[in-house]
């Protein structure tokens, strides 16, 4: 590009017009939603059946690979921990520091009654009522044990509150 | 041997003439033993040629609060593959009473009797390492006891401010609520053997 002065005067016209609205940043957010939502590598935690329902959205049928998830054995590597099962009292400390371990930004998907409230177990001895009691978290998918198409809804409205939501800087 | 059950009980019983031999009902026997006996029983099961109940399939205990007296029972449940069947010896305790362990007998009794400490709190004299084994660590009580409260003592909850996951007493929104609906289905109604 020729950056004569007259160009540059140009350029610093048009930002004048746009009147210091952030322009870059809001476009970088957009592009940085983009890349986060085509990418949620997912934390496996399976406490319970409903874990054989997430293997099944993983595999061929549903295939949670279109959508950019790829299964990480280590919260090291992952960006979205779907807690799917049963979160016990002796469970619930090692759930915590593994979010713990987790890399800003990070997101949580709990998955079947259990883990939204306790479910079945809710008035249990051993079992935590709901696992948001230990991690934050921001889609709970219904069920017992929700359906592979359930649990994938549960993705495609996480992927869309980050679009709406997520931010560069957090 | 004949594989009939009764004669096998009948066999034991002249060994040991204190065992107490209940009725056979769906093809199980099932003879109580004193505390003092249970090894020696056990030993004498496994090691009898003609019997040869070689394995321990489980062990477990049962709360009888309010059924039976004394309140407790232990269950050991052996197989015998030479004989092709099972055997129900059954121990009944008092509460806080100790019982030998049957790990020098049967080395798989380690864990089912670990349980049974966890479960109910009947204590094993002489096992090797008798902890918990089911529940959380530092958890109170027995949960298998009749009068352990179904929701427990302790509820976790991470707590932002310490950066942990804490332990607080019990807080329910709402009550456990029992719906006591007629079952027809409740309760098993076993077929009386007439023999």
């Amino acid at each position: 590009m020729n950056l004569s002065p007259l160009n540059q005067d140009a350029i610093l016209n048009q930002t004048d017009q746009d009147n210091n609205r952030g322009f870059v940043t809001a476009k970088l957010d957009e592009l940085v939603n983009w890349a986060r939502t085509g990418s949620l590598w997912p934390m496996t935690f399976g406490l319970a059946c409903c874990a054989v329902e997430m293997m099944q959205s993983a595999a061929s049928r549903y295939d949670l690979d279109r959508f950019g998830l790829i299964f990480r054995p280590s919260p090291r590597q992952s960006d979205v921990m779907i807690v799917a099962g049963t979160l016990t009292n002796k469970m619930a400390p090692a759930l915590r520091k593994v979010y713990d371990q987790m890399a800003e930004p990070r997101y949580v998907i709990s998955m079947g009654s259990c883990a939204n409230g306790g479910g079945y177990y809710h008035y249990s001895y051993s079992v935590v009522r709901g696992c948001d009691r230990i991690v934050p978290v921001d889609v709970y998918v219904p069920g017992c044990p929700p359906t592979a198409e359930a649990l994938l809804y549960g993705v495609l409205l996480l992927q869309r509150k980050i679009k709406r939501t997520g931010k560069f800087k957090r | 041997m004949n594989k009939n059950l009764l004669e096998q009980a009948n066999y034991i019983k002249e060994k040991f003439p204190d065992v107490r031999l209940e009725p056979l009902q769906n093809d199980n026997q099932i003879i109580y033993v004193s505390p003092k006996q249970i090894i020696e029983v056990l030993t004498f099961l496994r090691d009898d040629k003609e019997l040869s109940f070689k394995t321990l399939l489980d062990v477990f205990g049962a709360d009888m609060l309010g059924i039976r007296n004394p309140r407790f029972e232990v269950i050991y449940v052996l197989l015998s593959y030479k004989l092709n069947n099972r055997i129900t010896l059954k121990v009944a305790l008092e509460d806080g009473e100790k019982l030998p362990t049957a790990v020098p007998v049967f080395s798989a009794a380690g864990w089912f009797e670990r349980e049974a400490y966890d479960m109910y709190g009947i204590v094993f004299e002489g096992h090797p390492d008798l902890r918990r084994i089911l529940t959380d660590y530092g958890f109170e009580g027995h949960p298998l006891r009749k009068d352990f409260p179904l929701t427990g003592y302790k509820e976790v909850r991470y707590d932002a401010e310490q950066q942990k996951v804490i332990y607080e007493p019990v807080k329910l929104l709402q009550e456990f609520r029992k719906f006591d609906f007629d079952m027809p289905w409740e309760g098993t109604n076993y077929k009386q053997n007439k023999s």
